[in-house]
């Protein structure tokens, strides 16, 4: 695609925000190379269209070119859950599980891949590259580690926080936003651990905690008294950072604080891992 | 303002899953307007929806970041969506828990920018 391609849709979309030609715009950009403007118009395009399949593929290629593989592969994860029959999906999520080494999954979405759409470049070669990788193995004891596992993120290399060692933050170690990021609370609004820094990096969750002591109490009442049953989550998108809070035990809070680029589902996500991780350590401590 | 707010609000009662959107005082928790609120009582939806986005406001000034731009209280029965508008306002929905969330914040959204 020409760079005067290019200004005809950075046009159409300036005229027409709501437009699809969000699409091709932010492909034409990750093709150039110019990832940082490719993932912004690819994430605009989501908060008009967080439904469509297509737009988190397109986001997760840009993430996948950038090397935040964790993300592209939540983002290819999310396009399959909307469309279970997306190639580019499986194909991105089929190459992850190739680099992390899992070669049973990587052929199984590869195949998928391929018999959805069979001309899709360069998947009947990487099928053949897994096959080749697994005919190796047969008779060898080097089982990929991932391959016995339930289900989830691949293992790639670079994609987890490392271990925050000593400290408040260890309560998460290994997790991303073990010491910026994760904050566990307890019901006093007194931080119990993690951690999470201001925008010029001083530390805020102390005040943050002290702030949420009655979310608690807050979001129970709000669900009750509107007959909506037990509160399970609240999530708060803000211009610079997103927001996700949940209780994993009766008198605990558990926040996680993201980029805003990182949408709230994901954040659900993250939680999950992040509550598994308190109530672990909350009965240590007990 | 000039916006015709029952209308607005239908827009928003008419997504599947909705059970009702109201248009909230944000510093008094009051109801300015109000749609549908299929069983539930509109004054508690304001009062209840502007206390959590307030003591949410806190939180993320504390955090040094600003103020939510969209707020969603999700339980076992359903949501609680609210997304501030000018004029201290916000624009708020209850929906089953069903309901597509995302076309509920677009619808929203739109309306508090007609607001704006």
């Amino acid at each position: 695609m020409s760079i005067e391609d290019i200004r005809v849709l950075t046009a159409q979309l300036a005229a027409d925000p709501s437009s699809l030609a969000f699409l091709p715009l932010a492909e034409a950009l990750r093709r150039r190379g110019q990832l940082e403007a490719a993932e912004k118009i690819a994430i605009a395009g989501l908060t008009r269209y967080p439904d469509l399949a297509d737009a988190h593929d397109l986001l997760a290629r840009v993430l996948g070119d950038r090397g935040d593989l964790e993300r592209a592969f939540d983002e290819w994860d999310i396009a399959l859950r909307l469309d279970d029959r997306h190639a580019g999906a499986h194909k991105g999520i089929g190459f992850l599980y190739y680099v992390a080494g899992d070669l049973p999954r990587a052929l199984k979405h590869l195949e998928s891949a391929l018999a959805i759409a069979p001309e899709a470049e360069g998947v009947a070669a990487a099928i053949d590259r897994v096959r080749e990788g697994l005919a190796g193995m047969e008779g060898s004891s080097d089982v990929p580690a991932a391959a016995g596992e339930a289900p989830g993120t691949p293992a790639v290399a670079g994609s987890t926080a490392p271990s925050s060692g000593d400290g408040a933050g260890s309560l998460f170690s290994g997790l991303e936003g073990a010491e910026d990021g994760l904050l566990l609370i307890d019901g006093q609004g007194l931080r119990l651990g993690g951690g999470l820094n201001g925008p010029d990096g001083a530390p805020v969750g102390d005040a943050v905690a002290a702030h949420l002591a009655g979310a608690f109490r807050d979001a129970t009442r709000a669900a009750r008294l509107l007959s909506l049953g037990d509160w399970r989550s609240v999530g708060a998108e803000t211009a610079e950072a997103n927001f996700f809070l949940c209780a994993p035990t009766e008198d605990a809070l558990l926040l996680l604080v993201r980029d805003s680029s990182v949408p709230i589902a994901r954040l659900a996500k993250h939680a999950e891992r992040a509550s598994e991780a308190a109530r672990r350590w909350l009965a240590g401590a007990a | 303002m000039n916006v015709d707010l029952a209308g607005a609000l239908e827009l928003i009662t008419r997504v599947v899953g909705v059970r009702g959107a109201m248009v909230v005082s944000a510093d008094e928790g009051l109801v300015v307007a109000e749609s549908s609120m299929d069983g539930i009582e509109g004054a508690a939806v304001a009062a209840l929806t502007a206390g959590v986005v307030s003591r949410l406001t806190r939180a993320t000034a504390a955090a040094g970041r600003s103020a939510p731009a969209f707020v969603h209280l999700q339980a076992e029965g359903g949501s609680l969506l609210a997304v501030p508008a000018a004029e201290d306002l916000l624009v708020v929905a209850v929906t089953d828990p069903d309901v597509n969330v995302g076309l509920v914040r677009l619808e929203l959204r739109r309306m508090a920018e007609q607001l704006a």
